[in-house]
């Protein structure tokens, strides 16, 4: 099993805690002059999003997590699970709601996803920086209003609903950025 | 950019590279005027600090091992002992493994060794000397003087010669401090933590504080005072929210240095660590005589850190170790 000793830790460092893979988000190295050296780390546990604190005496090891990121194309979903594949090698894995709780609202068939797997199953699901999705249903707009920015909700086919401004009609394809949830442009077909 | 990399250049800036020298200048002259005599000992050893929280890098020539010094202690009470009177040297330091915001394997130390002097004495010299650097350069506030005993129960309400293990144990859990694997019977390591974790944030940045009269267990190279309870004779200055000195009333016994060495050695094995070879000629040093002195390392990256208001030691080195 590949272990890191402490002085390898650095931000971005996978490492598994109580079983459970986690990321090292801050690294600070503490020592007394004469004393005993510690590391005290801020990890975030990648199965729950939690952050806490921990603190290594230094020289001390930790397991690795067999945790990787691979880019792969969103297939379909099944009712239980997603479906994505590794375009090169056509390889398939299926991540359960947990693993697309935040990514799958912009879930598309055909779109590239980040996916990390951890000892070979999806973890988590990362969408696009920027999907363009179509708008199922919105409001009409009401013209002379876009001056005020005016905004209004718009359900897009994934089911997500974003703010759009009050000029972009149902059945437009709009794009937006997923890390914010908000509403870039429209997108001409 | 056809593969190339932009780590060439300094860590630091140029009005840094500047400060320095000038601080430098201005220790020298510092010391000149209280005829303290500069010194240029070896960076190599063929014996080693038994310190069980140091590790020196291990280099060689030819077949023979040497160690790259972790601080001019041992060569600098040699000359004392051989008569040199007051000195002090800046040279760099290495220490294995240790690298952070405030930490780079390699290192400037300031080390001076008084005759004569006192830990209380030696704590003025410190004071006198931080002061002149900072004139015109930082604010400073007026130091303050804390015993050990004193800080650890102010901050912690434990007396830190009283309290067992898992009480100190649990001043760190109510602190949400998480208590490391191994450390729960280590009571020098969990009142190490207390330290870092639990004291030093209190610790008024602007102003230097001292701490002084430590365990007996962290001793280290300090004289030890008797009494209810005895304290070791070694003293600790923090500013800027760091450690930035450490000094000691001198050890002079060659008998007490020698099983101090020892503890250190069975320690360092126990916790499965290498057992470098003790300074014999050091400890030759000592049987001639150390005169009664007082002597202070103080890192003078961290001072740079201080009055750059840096956040990071790297920016105050010239290369710092992923640029060395």
């Amino acid at each position: 099993m590949a272990t890191y000793s402490t002085s390898e830790f650095r931000s971005g460092l996978k490492i598994l805690i109580d079983r459970d893979p986690c990321i090292i988000v801050e690294n600070e190295f503490v020592k007394p002059g004469k004393g005993q050296a510690f590391n005290r780390v801020r990890i975030r546990n990648l199965k729950t999003g939690r952050v806490v604190d921990k603190t290594f005496k230094s020289g001390d090891s930790v397991e690795a997590a067999d945790v990787v990121d691979t880019d792969m194309q969103y297939l379909y979903a099944d009712g239980e699970f997603w479906h994505f594949m590794v375009p090169d090698t056509f390889e398939q894995y299926a991540a359960d709601a947990n693993a697309v709780e935040v990514a799958r609202q912009w879930l598309k068939e055909q779109d590239v996803c980040q996916v990390t797997l951890w000892n070979n199953s999806p973890l988590t699901v990362t969408p696009p920086n920027f999907v363009e999705l179509k708008i199922v249903q919105t409001d009409p707009g009401v013209r002379g209003d876009t001056a005020q920015g005016g905004v209004k909700p718009a359900t897009l086919e994934t089911g997500a609903v974003v703010k759009v401004p009050l000029f972009v009609e149902e059945g437009e394809v709009i794009k937006v950025d997923t890390r914010t949830g908000e509403y870039v442009s429209r997108v001409k077909e | 950019m056809n593969g190339a990399t932009r780590d060439w250049m300094p860590s630091t800036s140029a009005e840094l590279v500047r400060l320095r020298g000038r601080v430098l200048r201005d220790i020298r002259g510092w010391f000149w005027e209280r005829d303290v005599t500069e010194v240029d000992t070896p960076a190599l050893s063929s014996g080693a600090a038994t310190d069980p929280n140091i590790t020196s890098f291990a280099v060689r020539n030819g077949d023979t091992l040497y160690y790259l010094q972790t601080s001019p202690e041992f060569p600098m009470k040699r000359l004392l002992a051989a008569g040199s009177g007051d000195i002090y040297q800046v040279c760099h330091v290495f220490r294995e493994g240790e690298a952070g915001t405030r930490h780079n394997p390699e290192f400037t130390m300031l080390e001076w060794y008084r005759v004569g002097l006192d830990m209380h004495g030696m704590m003025d010299d410190v004071e006198s000397l931080i002061g002149a650097i900072c004139a015109g350069r930082r604010r400073v506030g007026r130091s303050v003087r804390i015993t050990y005993r004193q800080l650890m129960t102010d901050v912690t309400g434990l007396d830190p010669f009283g309290a067992d293990e898992a009480e100190l144990a649990g001043a760190l859990d109510d602190a949400g401090v998480d208590l490391p694997k191994g450390l729960e019977g280590d009571r020098d390591g969990l009142l190490d933590l207390v330290l870092a974790a639990l004291v030093e944030p209190t610790l008024d940045p602007e102003q230097p504080v001292f701490v002084h009269d430590f365990p007996v267990s962290q001793a280290a190279l300090a004289r030890v005072r008797p009494g209810m309870p005895p304290v070791a004779e070694r003293f600790e200055l923090f500013l800027g929210g760091m450690e930035l000195a450490n000094g000691f009333h001198e050890l002079a016994d060659p008998g007490e240095q020698q099983a101090r060495f020892e503890r250190d050695l069975a320690r360092r094995c126990a916790d499965g660590r290498t057992a470098p070879p003790m300074d014999r000629r050091f400890l030759d040093a000592l049987r001639a005589g150390l005169p009664d002195c007082s002597g202070v390392a103080l890192g003078l990256d961290r001072l740079m850190m201080f009055l750059a208001g840096a956040d990071s030691i790297r920016d105050v080195l010239t290369f710092d170790i992923s640029r060395a």
